[in-house]
């Protein structure tokens, strides 16, 4: 178990390295960043003393290095559009998407694992059909038309809730969904999956044969075992969840880190972006560490590979 | 002839693999289903040109705004209505398919390659090789696709080719892991062994023994990105940071539609309906290619 977990802290600490790379890459291709500093009307001697001044002058992988350890003691520079920390900026959004993204997991989960049990339950029932369709409705609905559609519906027509804005908990209701739903057919079809090979265990047999009520057995036995697979993958849905929030909160205009994000890259402001994507690659890391070790915990057989 | 109608040998017998699979691909509704959309949507991006009743570029500011024949002031001059610059919008969406599934075609064969030469490599070698693949589709997956796709086109400036070209190289994981898998399940067979036991070398092996038996996984997997690469380049497009106007992508002509939501949903509706349709059909295809070529597998 130790050498599970010691192993696994390397691999994550080395991805979150490659990764930093990756999105110090990415503002390299940019674009020189002196010009965008030193703003319009900048003479060439301007831009030369900004270069020198943030160390734009230095190699690439020295400038890296630097960006790094700046970064791990919380520092990714200004932006070049509010001139203000970029630490402040997402300290101030980041709350919003991840109000946004928990709320969302939490829709996806208790409308997927019902459906997913249900439908394990009666194979080929009522259930088990409407759980499909809801699972491939889900997977062909691009995020930003359903939420379109969904202010059409709800916003436009009834008049229930808002279009846009982060004012009040009603403004989450709508993105929540949205959001949520795009999780829904993954852990919809986990659970199915897992509950139809658990209740032919010999367990379950045996639980039966004991004369024990089939609630108890579901719940108690059957469902526990189920679900063990199913927490890792609401994990990593959540981190893929981030992705997402850039879309969704573009179209309903929440404003929290993904649509900062995308109006950060509109506007080129690409210190913003940078630290947008590595922060949001960490939190995937570390979602997809907690759920192994999660996983390690409940599951003893995980523990041998 | 007489006696043939008679002869009773068992089915599985007299038929051949290729007839079977035939079979069951006639009987799998959802295959048949998907395939019919995806077909409907290729003949009508092939024939966009004859098939539009105008020139999906002019715009005619006298006439913008019509809306589809099935509501009050619909004509049959323009089906489906035009938008607001007065650009007839059955011809925009017949002109949009050809975008949808070139970014579909494309980008799959880029990601393709990609995971698939990465998978084959993994699987078959194990060991070291294994785990810095695996490790790189780590790091990929930890990357959130949206947001640096929409980073990287915002860098080179957003165009059809970008897109393909970013999506392409961004959307070969899931390859990679199916493949390395698939792989591994079938690089100790006996009949690879033979392959290297009469000096094949390893590339052939790879080539014509490895490849050919994980096509399956290769043609599932290959449908079921390609809706995926066409929802993101509609979601890029959609947030402005992939096709770029005049062209008529269904991503694009969504956000277009936007503005005008309170008044004219369906503008929104139209090419929204036609995205997922297309997305639903492509999936429809997959999983019935699944099904069909391992039954065994249904759960």
């Amino acid at each position: 178990m130790f050498h599970f977990i010691v192993r696994r802290l390397c691999l994550a600490a080395l991805v979150a390295f490659t990764v930093s790379a990756v999105a110090f890459l990415l503002l390299y291709l940019a674009g020189d960043p002196a010009i965008a500093l030193a703003g319009e009307g900048a003479t060439e001697a301007d831009v030369l003393a900004v270069r020198k001044q943030y160390g734009f002058d230095r190699p690439l992988p020295v400038q890296y290095l630097g960006w790094l350890s700046n970064a791990l003691q919380g520092d990714f520079g200004h932006s070049f559009f509010f001139k203000i920390p970029v630490v402040e900026l997402i300290a101030e959004k980041m709350p919003i998407t991840l109000k946004l993204g928990l709320s969302s997991i939490v829709f996806a989960i208790v409308l997927s694992i019902p459906l997913g049990v249900l439908a394990a339950i009666k194979p080929n029932s009522i259930f088990d059909r409407l759980a499909l369709l809801i699972a491939v409705i889900g997977q062909a609905m691009p995020s930003f038309w359903f939420g379109l559609m969904l202010i059409v519906v709800f916003s436009v027509d009834l008049r229930w809730l808002p279009a846009s804005g982060s004012s009040s908990w009603l403004n989450f209701v709508l993105p929540t969904v949205v959001l949520g739903y795009y999780a829904t057919p993954a852990i919809m079809r986990l659970t199915r999956a897992g509950m139809l090979e658990v209740l032919q265990s010999d367990y379950i047999r045996t639980a039966r044969a004991k004369g024990l009520l089939p609630i108890a057995i579901l719940f108690k036995h059957a469902l526990r075992n189920a679900v063990i697979p199913v927490v890792g993958l609401a994990a990593v849905q959540l981190g893929f969840m981030l992705g997402g929030s850039v879309v969704v909160e573009s179209v309903f205009a929440l404003n929290g880190a993904g649509y900062l994000a995308y109006e950060s890259i509109s506007r080129n402001d690409f210190p913003v972006v940078q630290a947008l994507i590595l922060l949001f690659s960490l939190i995937f890391v570390l979602l997809t560490l907690l759920a192994d070790l999660l996983n390690a915990w409940l599951d003893p057989r995980m523990r041998v590979h | 002839m007489i006696g043939v109608s008679n002869r009773t040998e068992p089915q599985s017998l007299t038929k051949g693999p290729g007839r079977q699979l035939f079979e069951r691909a006639v009987h799998h509704g959802g295959f048949i289903a998907g395939t019919a959309i995806v077909l409907v949507v290729f003949a009508a991006a092939i024939g966009a040109g004859v098939l539009s009743p105008y020139d999906p570029y002019i715009q005619d500011l006298g006439s913008r705004l019509i809306p589809p024949v099935w509501q009050d002031g619909g004509s049959w001059k323009h089906p489906l209505g035009t938008d607001h610059l007065g650009r007839d919008y059955i011809s925009r969406l017949l002109h949009g398919a050809r975008i949808s599934l070139l970014i579909g075609c494309v980008t799959v064969a880029i990601s393709g390659t990609l995971g698939t030469i990465l998978g084959l490599v993994a699987g078959y070698f194990g060991g070291r090789v294994d785990a810095a693949i695996m490790f790189l589709i780590t790091v990929r997956l930890s990357m959130p696709v949206v947001l640096v796709a929409l980073a990287i086109v915002a860098i080179f400036g957003g165009s059809l080719t970008i897109v393909m070209i970013v999506l392409g190289l961004l959307l070969w994981d899931r390859f990679a892991v199916v493949i390395r898998s698939s792989t591994q399940q079938i690089r100790d067979l006996d009949y690879i062994t033979s392959a290297r036991a009469l000096g094949c070398s390893t590339p052939r092996i790879i080539a014509s023994e490895v490849l050919p038996n994980v096509l399956n996984n290769l043609i599932v997997v290959a449908t079921l990105e390609m809706a995926h690469a066409i929802t993101l380049e509609a979601a890029l497009s959609f947030l402005g940071l992939g096709v770029q106007p005049p062209l008529p992508s269904w991503g694009l002509m969504v956000a277009e539609g936007k503005d005008m939501l309170l008044f004219d949903p369906w503008l929104i509706a139209i090419p929204g309906c036609a995205l997922f349709a297309l997305i639903f059909a492509i999936n429809l295809v997959g999983d019935g290619v699944r099904d069909i070529t391992a039954p065994e597998s249904r759960s």
